[in-house]
């Protein structure tokens, strides 16, 4: 092998890097914030609603879990603007991101929400809390504390998926180094660059996660 | 969209020309010693050989018809008349053409742009159709320089030569987004993503037919690279028939005419 390792060049493209670092966690984070707002309302919604709302979330979800994330982004950037409506792509990928967790979140809480034995829920309304106060207090917080982890995990997922959000040129981590490789032609560098970074960013993240999954189901983990 | 293929082609096209250029050196130390004058064999012959492209929209590419068309096959009859003799097409590729010229399989070659390896290998005649990239975008937005793309977004296609080319002049505060592909590019822009996108002006004539609606025109010329009909060296007769009938044509208006026809942009001055 005679490649001659070269890293002193990336030094230039520092600023660029953590712009990159910064665009993809700031998109996750409001991604996972939204998403899990859908997760949660759309699992109770499907709990407590009627036929026809269970039948259109089903359906919300089914559709976006059986189709690429790419097809989705894609979708959203390039189709929308066809019917009239132009967002641009920071907008277009936060949209995708949040639609696509959004609906495993929903999947997810639901298996938690049957996860919590019926008899906590009749337990509950046998000691006088209307249905909602039962499901809110009894039932989610249980379900929650029980799925946390496949939560995080899919947060994890959205995350290094969000490597594709490049191909509508989101300025994130990926469009960085493929904008400095298309530069340098310095391909091995760069990306065993990105992908330590990646691997620090993933290893951060569930850190944290784990950290704040402490304080929000203090004594409820089993 | 339909642009993928043609795009590639483009690239693979610029790539073969290098490639070719060395082939070529190789053919000439073959043909050189034995070939008479090539007019007295054009003459000979009753026919005039004329390496094409036929997959290279909109300068040559086959019709519904199945009949050749294009700004190259309105050329190779526009230099028949000139040689008032018959016109023969041949197919060429970027990978054989050279080989052709020098093995005198063809007489002439169209598409050709001039460089300094392939200079040495062929001699080239006068400039006959425009080949350069160029920013594109809708008929409102007013952009006649560099300095206009100030606050614009402006779509292309990442590490290709048009990406350099827009990164190196427009302003810090252009807004350049890059795509995968040439295809991405265009989708973008034609999506309302971005303004404005670089593309070469075959590509973009080629969009500006398929979406006659959208008043897409080209707003100015980047890097540019005319074509020149390519010949073996040493042919002062020949060269100076192809660059009279050029000249001709450019004076009387034929050249511009075939221009409007296929590239949808009258023929630049300075060519």
């Amino acid at each position: 092998m005679n490649y001659v390792f070269d890293f002193s060049d990336l030094q230039q493209y520092a600023g660029m890097i953590v712009h990159g670092i910064a665009i993809t966690l700031a998109l996750t984070a409001a991604a996972t914030l939204l998403g899990a707002v859908i997760g949660i309302g759309g699992a109770a919604l499907q709990w407590t609603g009627g036929r026809t709302i269970r039948i259109v979330i089903a359906s919300y979800v089914e559709l976006i879990r059986n189709t690429p994330f790419i097809v989705q982004l894609f979708f959203v950037f390039f189709g929308l603007p066809g019917i009239g409506i132009h967002i641009g792509e920071m907008q277009a990928a936060l949209l995708a991101m949040t639609v696509n967790l959004g609906a495993y979140a929903i999947e997810i809480v639901r298996a938690g929400i049957e996860a919590v034995a019926r008899g906590q829920y009749q337990a509950a309304l046998a000691i006088g809390l209307t249905p909602r106060q039962a499901f809110r207090a009894i039932v989610l917080p249980q379900a929650l504390a029980t799925v946390y982890p496949a939560l995080a995990c899919q947060v994890l997922i959205v995350m290094l998926g969000s490597a594709v959000l490049s191909q509508i040129s989101v300025t994130d981590l990926t469009y960085v180094a493929n904008y400095i490789q298309s530069r340098n032609f310095r391909s091995f560098e760069i990306y065993v660059v990105i992908t330590v970074i990646y691997l620090l960013l993933s290893i951060l993240l569930r850190r944290l996660m784990n950290v704040m999954a402490r304080g929000l189901f203090a004594g409820r983990q089993r | 969209m339909n642009t993928l293929p043609l795009c590639s082609v483009t690239v693979s096209r610029r790539l073969c020309k290098i490639g070719a250029a060395f082939l070529l050196a190789a053919g000439m130390l073959h043909a050189a010693s034995s070939q008479a004058d090539a007019l007295d064999n054009i003459n000979k012959n009753g026919k005039v050989r004329i390496g094409v492209f036929m997959d290279y929209p909109p300068f040559g590419s086959i019709g519904p018809d199945m009949k050749p068309l294009g700004y190259d096959i309105d050329m190779a009859d526009l230099i028949g008349r000139a040689l008032k003799t018959k016109v023969e097409l041949v197919q060429v590729t970027g990978d054989n053409r050279m080989a052709y010229l020098a093995g005198g399989k063809v007489d002439l070659l169209l598409s050709v742009g001039q460089t300094p390896e392939r200079a040495k290998v062929i001699d080239f005649s006068n400039a006959y159709a425009p080949y350069y990239l160029a920013v594109f975008g809708g008929p409102k937005l007013l952009v006649k320089s560099n300095a206009d793309l100030g606050g614009k977004t402006i779509s292309v296609a990442r590490g290709t030569l048009e990406d350099l080319s827009i990164s190196k002049i427009a302003p810090a505060d252009a807004v350049i987004k890059r795509f995968d592909d040439p295809n991405g590019a265009i989708s973008a822009f034609l999506a309302g993503q971005a303004q404005l996108m670089v593309v070469g002006n075959d590509v973009g004539a080629t969009i500006m037919a398929k979406n006659p609606t959208a008043g897409i025109e080209q707003k100015f010329q980047l890097f540019s690279s005319p074509d020149h009909v390519g010949l073996n060296k040493n042919e002062p007769r020949l060269a100076q028939q192809i660059n009279q009938a050029i000249g001709q044509a450019k004076k009387d208006g034929t050249l511009n005419k075939i221009s409007q026809k296929w590239l949808r942009v009258s023929l630049p001055d300075d060519l």
